[in-house]
């Protein structure tokens, strides 16, 4: 009996052995629902520059990137079953819906295909899942203002696109976090749809009729828009976290230049595109201990190393971080804990 | 247009063959463009000329055809249903929520959308309001009613109808066989039944149907609740092919409804619509857009564009060869 067990997991290993030689015969899709704003003109670029050399070094035989015409969920649906038609071997996918796409999804996976879905994932179980984890972003958002607001104070925060699970998971952490740390009070909440002009809005409508803030917690995109709401009505200028945005950057540059002004600055790098499709080419590898919910970490600069990074960012657009195989074995490896 | 012939008197023998070989040719248009897209797919990727290969392309162009032939009764009636997209997107939640957890109640909100759709017919025709203006505003209604059925995608379609949706029978794929079906029954109610033809007429000349003691009334509202009708008949194939629904889901289809009717060989005017055509457009469209493009290798900058121009493409072969005709 015990002969046998060592004979398979001999057998096993030999099996993962010969799948783990190469991947260089195989093909990968990218299905992306929308390609209209800088985070997403991003992270084509990431996907782009990552798959081209990886197609050059000979890791996968081909890594083509499929957009849809417009943002409807059955035209991405049309999309993936084409790509099955096209005998892809793997398909990395920004969903339209997280449930609507589960058909075609099944379908894939049924035809033997690897997905992996990021950003806008699928809730089909055979797809794997890049999930960022918005929450605990939320909940440091907080951590790091006790950190420059010691004695506490008010809160506003800014919401994103509503209905999203990203806004749900960001306000869960954010609340979590006033939770964890009595001393903050939110005493307003805005909608900012992850958008400066949106944001500077919202914030202008509700300033009037709020205390006096120390703080505001948002959610990326929308961090220089409240700032400029709250130079327009003349109010003392409060701890706003950043997202990653150039402009956001920008703004805390020059106020660290002028006084020392301290935040914080996080969000989702568009390049987990480039994640994604590492995790998919480790799947083909013959992984099999890949768990289907992956949590990666999410892109943050601090006071010291946020100048740096701003150079490298085109105006109008959003920091980025280009993932290596290791980047995605190494999160894979956390996640299997 | 059609009464110009008579008007002019009797044709010389040469020129009415060439009509007829006009006709003819404009009946044949949209089977033409089909072969046309299957043979660009044949060419491109061969492995979708297959079985699996149509049951996959053709699987999503079957609540494109619903829809197109829900389009085109209201186009018979000289009018234009712009709500015809967030309608089926109401009735894949509806579908994807009520008619699972409780099949009485959604049936019974189901009949009651066609009901509206009845009821918007006679309001159109009553207060003789744009049809454009009043489907535009209903547009958002069905937008609204969609989100709060549904604030977050999901729901799970009825089993019955994912074993319906998923049926493999022998030899030939079900969206085909489908296809065939609806094109059969509306061709048959519609052209070949005596009140179909005065279905066509209130289009083509509704004074003349009045003077002749007909309901233009009555007309209207049957054509705006077949119109409904097979609205809920495509969000629930919809619903049953994805799984799962969403409140944006349908959105598109108003105007590759639309597209599908003219590519069909319909016209805006005149009650002059084809149900074999409408069908077959839509097919068209639906493997024109996606699969075609797919195959194709456009870079993805381009993509868009593409899909637009393909539209454009296969419109204006349409639209050039009922210029000859007249």
């Amino acid at each position: 009996m015990k002969k046998l067990l060592v004979l398979s997991a001999l057998a096993a290993m030999l099996a993962s052995g010969t799948a783990l030689a190469d991947t260089s015969d195989k093909k990968i899709a990218f299905s992306n629902n929308y390609a209209g704003n800088s985070w997403r003109q991003a992270m084509l670029d990431s996907y782009a520059i990552v798959t081209k050399k990886a197609v050059a070094d000979g890791v996968v035989a081909a890594a083509d990137i499929f957009t849809t015409a417009d943002k409807e969920v059955p035209t991405q649906a049309a999309q993936v079953q084409n790509l099955i038609l096209q005998g892809y071997d793997a398909i990395v996918i920004n969903a339209a819906s997280p449930d609507a796409l589960n058909g075609a999804i099944k379908q894939a996976c049924d035809a033997g295909i690897v997905v992996v879905s990021f950003d806008g994932i699928v809730t089909e179980p055979c797809a794997y899942r890049v999930v960022v984890d918005f929450k605990d972003m939320g909940k440091q958002e907080v951590e790091q203002m006790a950190k420059f607001q010691p004695k506490g104070g008010n809160l506003l925060e800014i919401r994103g696109l509503a209905g999203t699970s990203i806004d749900d998971a960001i306000h869960a952490g954010i609340l979590e976090g006033v939770a964890a740390h009595p001393e903050f009070k939110i005493v307003g909440s805005v909608t900012g749809d992850w958008d400066q002009t949106t944001a500077q809005k919202a914030v202008a409508t509700i300033l009037p009729s709020l205390p006096e803030i120390v703080g505001v917690v948002d959610q990326g995109g929308d961090g220089y828009g409240a700032a400029q709401a709250f130079a327009a009505a003349g109010k003392p200028r409060p701890t706003i976290i950043m997202g990653n945005r150039q402009d956001e950057l920008q703004w805390w540059k020059e106020q660290k230049e002028k006084d020392g002004y301290q935040t914080w600055s996080a969000s989702i790098a568009p390049g987990v595109s480039s994640l994604a499709f590492w995790v998919a080419q480790q799947v083909l590898d013959g992984r099999t201990d890949i768990p289907h919910d992956l949590l990666v970490p999410y892109l943050a600069f601090t006071q010291d190393d946020f100048e740096a990074a701003l150079p490298k960012i085109p105006k109008g657009g959003v920091a980025s971080h280009e993932y290596t195989q290791e980047d995605a074995i190494a999160a894979i490896k956390a996640n299997i804990k | 247009m059609t009464a110009a012939p008579v008007e002019t008197g009797p044709r010389g023998s040469s020129e009415r063959g060439k009509l007829a070989r006009a006709r003819l040719l404009r009946s044949l248009l949209p089977a033409l463009s089909l072969v046309l897209v299957l043979l660009a797919i044949a060419w491109l990727n061969p492995r979708a000329i297959s079985y699996f290969g149509f049951s996959l392309m053709l699987n999503l162009a079957i609540p494109i055809a619903l829809a197109t032939i829900a389009q085109m009764f209201v186009i018979a009636g000289n009018e234009l249903d712009l709500s015809i997209g967030t309608f089926v997107g109401f009735v894949g939640c509806v579908t994807a929520t009520w008619l699972k957890d409780a099949p009485l109640v959604g049936v019974v909100i189901l009949l009651a959308s066609i009901g509206v759709y009845a009821l918007l017919g006679a309001l159109i025709h009553l207060r003789n309001l744009p049809s454009i203006v009043v489907t535009l505003g209903m547009s958002f209604v069905w937008q609204g009613l969609a989100i709060l059925t549904l604030p977050k995608p999901g729901g799970k379609a009825p089993d019955w109808l994912l074993s319906l949706m998923a049926f493999k029978p022998p030899l030939v794929p079900f969206p085909i066989i489908a296809a065939l079906l609806i094109a059969a029954v509306v061709y048959f109610g519609l052209m070949r039944t005596s009140y179909g033809v005065i279905l066509r007429g209130s289009g083509g000349n509704a004074a003349a149907l009045e003077r002749a003691g007909w309901s233009l009334l009555k007309t209207k509202i049957v054509l705006f609740a077949l119109a409904g009708l097979f609205g809920v008949l495509s969000g629930m194939a919809l619903i049953g092919i994805t799984t799962s629904a969403d409140a944006n889901i349908g959105n598109g289809y108003t105007l590759l409804s639309i597209a599908g009717v003219i590519l069909g060989g319909g016209e805006f005017v005149g009650g002059r619509v084809s149900p074999i055509g409408a069908v077959i457009g839509a097919l068209t469209l639906a493997l024109a857009a996606s699969p075609l493009l797919t195959f194709m290798h456009i870079p993805p900058d381009w993509q868009v564009a593409a899909n637009g121009a393909i539209l454009i493409i296969v419109l204006a072969a349409r639209v050039l060869i009922s210029r000859r005709e007249r």
